[in-house]
């Protein structure tokens, strides 16, 4: 089944009468987490910074007012620790929901979110499920220097037992939290600091989004672009750009890396028989490469020429203005593997 | 017997020098003499106009983010300058400019690290210290590696390492201090307990009511000094320091201080702080203190003050212009300096540098010719 399509500018759903409403991408994240809160006591948001402070990027704003000490946790600076807690409170049957201030200090707490959480529902026989909600900032972009930078998804999406949400925009980001929150699974759900000013048409009637299924943010027949997260918005930049040169591209906006929809990427590049994929990690293992390596493998006699990617360059995420920006995918280089792949270049 | 004692512990709290510039007597030996606090003190202002400067750039967009040490130099200034500069190691985390100055460290450099560029961060041939460490409490291993080395060796030298109230909280903090005190490294811990982590007070990050208690777990000398008290912070770290080199295993030190400025440029600590306890202790800068002592003893007055007002004004323009006139990074640095030597997979990518397809000859695919995205 191909990827709806879905144009953010469309307002990405059918407004039904009622005034279009904007929100950013911060109050998106918090509402789907006040909201879900408010239905059900079992989940608490703990995390450094996240109560007093309104969170480092103020995203849990106000909800330490409506919710409560008890419910919003400012915690010691502990990654391991709130995440290991995290782990025994949801084996308990509460709903956490842990905000890393960043998810490069996620790395502090590998072994809880990824010896522990994954494998406690199949190590205990389909008994000890570990449902929480890990979520935070992520990528490079920002200015934070090599330790700050991280994209998680390249080195955590190798570990089975763990979903991984990567929202775009701020539509996305309510429906996928929510979902992230209903889950019986560990959600990984990966959030860029830059995107949080955001703001997009976001309804106020309830609504979530499933995992698993693409989202189709441009059309055409020249090339596939998939993506997913920060860049997709990059990617939507080159589309328009190419389109004044005639090339027409399919983006897909992946929305979850774990589960991936491959169907949406392959029946696109059925049509088109080019792949682009644009990844804000490193190259060598990544999801980019795991992209590619399933189209060859289920996709090879689609394919008129070899899939490319874009990454960031293969080194330490620099802390230079300058260096960060060549660094990063950009639209320019988005646009150059697009026309390397249809021989114009 | 069925129950006895097993555990008795204290924790001292030492001050040479009170708030009025009034030094005890029973705590006068084995600290400072008039002539070092006199040149102590100056070095101490000048490292605040650095400070004051760094703040006023990132506020007109001359440089990023960047966090005060306004109101610690005294636990910086007198800890370093227990230790002996070129021979002992420090280990910084972010909030002790003083300290990497005072071993050699020009001033330029730091600026340069929060103007974003990593050449701030290599350090000069023969100071003795490692680069600033923004992750919270990953240094304080480091540290412990490194003083271990030195044990290894058999090289008579200690290593001084730097963290914050909130840094106490992470795992590497306490594994750092078992490993320093299992193998009894030269090692002297020194926590800046400036009372905040960002909005989080110390008692909503411990329930100790000292820092200093909890290197008892792990039975190291340790201390509680007045860390705006110049005299009281030197005198303890010279003696853990000469301990340490002397084969006794690590230390102890909780510097008390405060955080007089935003946790950080990014931070407004008005937001979650009573303004009456930032101005108690802005009654306590360790800047203060000295200067009273210093009149006191004639050694100090408006028109001393005036001049050398002058003085670090002048010195940090010059700073300043330094780091400002050093052009910007190359995009070759990246490749360089990821690996010891230029492998040919960056080699490639170093010369192409759009898509970063790894295993991918861009030439195959026509990139090669393209003009860079520069
Ligand atoms: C591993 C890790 N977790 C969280 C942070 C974010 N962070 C930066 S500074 C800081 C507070 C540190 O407080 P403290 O140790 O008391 O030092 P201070 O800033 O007060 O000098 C936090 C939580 C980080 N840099 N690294
Ligand atoms: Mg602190």
């Amino acid at each position: 089944m191909a990827a709806e399509l879905m144009l953010p500018e469309m307002g990405l759903e059918p407004m039904g009468g009622g005034t279009a409403r904007e929100i950013q991408f911060r109050e998106a994240l918090r509402e789907a987490m006040s909201e879900e809160m408010r239905k059900d006591d079992r989940i608490f948001l703990m995390g450094e910074e996240v109560a007093q402070y309104n969170g480092a990027y103020k995203i849990s704003q106000g909800m330490l007012d409506e919710f409560g000490p008890k419910r919003i946790i400012d915690s010691p600076i502990s990654e391991n620790g709130f995440a290991g807690l995290a782990v025994g409170a949801a084996m308990y049957g509460l709903r956490p929901i842990i905000e890393f201030m960043s998810w490069s200090f996620s790395l502090v707490a590998a072994d809880q979110i990824l010896n522990n959480v994954p494998k406690m529902l199949y190590m205990s026989g389909g008994q000890w499920g570990c449902p929480v909600v890990f979520r935070g900032n992520d990528g490079a972009g920002g200015q934070l220097g090599s330790t700050h930078s991280w994209c998680v998804e390249g080195l955590y999406s190798n570990v089975p037992g763990v979903k991984i949400a990567i929202p775009s925009n701020p539509y996305d980001a309510k429906g996928m939290l929510k979902t992230s929150i209903r889950d019986d699974d560990p959600v990984f759900f990966l959030e860029s600091e830059r995107m949080l000013g955001d703001k997009a048409h976001v309804p106020e009637r309830e609504y979530t989004i499933p995992f698993g299924k693409a989202a189709l943010r441009r059309q055409g027949d020249d090339c596939t672009v998939v993506s997913f997260g920060r860049p997709v918005n990059f990617c939507m930049d080159a589309a328009d750009e190419l389109k004044k040169e005639g090339i027409n591209i399919d983006v897909l906006d992946m929305r979850t890396i774990r589960p991936l929809d491959i169907d949406s990427i392959l029946d696109s590049v059925k049509k088109t028989g080019r792949i682009v994929v644009v990844d804000q990690c490193w190259p060598f293992a990544s999801v980019a490469s795991e992209v590619v390596t399933q189209v060859c493998e289920r996709g090879f006699d689609y394919l008129d020429h070899q899939p490319l990617r874009v990454n960031t360059e293969d080194v330490p995420t620099p802390y230079a203005k300058n260096l960060e920006a060549l660094y990063l995918p950009h639209k320019g280089k988005i646009m150059s593997a697009v026309k390397a792949s249809l021989g114009r270049l | 017997m069925p129950r006895k004692s097993v555990y008795k512990a204290e924790i001292e709290h030492v001050q040479v020098m009170d708030e009025n510039g009034v030094i005890d007597a029973a705590q006068s030996r084995n600290t400072l003499s008039d002539e070092e606090i006199l040149e102590l003190f100056k070095f101490m202002q000048q490292c605040r106009q650095l400070d004051e400067i760094a703040f006023k750039l990132q506020r007109s967009g001359r440089m990023g983010t960047y966090p005060q040490n306004k109101g610690q130099e005294a636990a910086a200034i007198g800890t370093a300058y227990a230790a002996k500069k070129g021979q002992d190691f420090l280990v910084p985390c972010y909030r002790e400019n003083a300290a990497l100055f005072m071993h050699g460290l020009p001033m330029h450099y730091v600026l340069l690290h929060w103007m974003g560029d990593e050449r701030g961060n290599q350090i000069p041939e023969g100071v003795q210290q490692l680069p600033l460490c923004i992750p919270i409490g990953t240094q304080m291993l480091h540290a412990t590696g490194i003083a271990w080395a030195f044990k290894m060796r058999k090289e008579p030298k200690v290593a001084l390492t730097y963290f914050g109230d909130g840094a106490t909280s992470e795992g590497d903090f306490h594994e750092a201090m078992n490993f320093a005190s299992v193998y009894q490294v030269p090692l002297v811990f020194i926590c800046q307990n400036n009372q905040w982590a960002i909005s989080v007070p110390r008692e909503s990050q411990m329930r100790s009511k000292t820092v200093a208690q909890k290197a008892l777990a792990y039975d190291m000398p340790t201390y509680q000094v007045d860390g705006n008290d110049l005299l009281a912070v030197y005198k303890i770290a010279k003696e853990c320091v000469d301990r340490a080199r002397s084969g006794g295993g690590p230390s102890f030190i909780e510097a008390v201080t405060y955080r007089l400025a935003d946790h950080t440029t990014a931070d407004d600590a008005r937001r979650y702080r009573d303004p009456k306890e930032v101005d108690m202790w802005l009654g306590r800068d360790p800047l203060i203190r000295l200067r009273k002592y210093l009149e006191t003893k004639d050694l100090w007055d408006e028109t001393k003050q005036k001049a050398h007002e002058e003085k670090c004004k002048a010195i940090v323009a010059e700073v300043v212009k330094t780091a400002e006139g050093i052009e910007k990074p190359s995009f070759d640095d990246i490749f360089d300096y990821t690996f010891a030597a230029l492998n040919p997979e960056l080699e490639r990518q170093k010369k192409t540098a759009r898509t970063s397809s790894l295993g991918q000859d861009p030439t195959q695919v026509g990139l090669a010719e393209q003009p860079q995205h520069v």
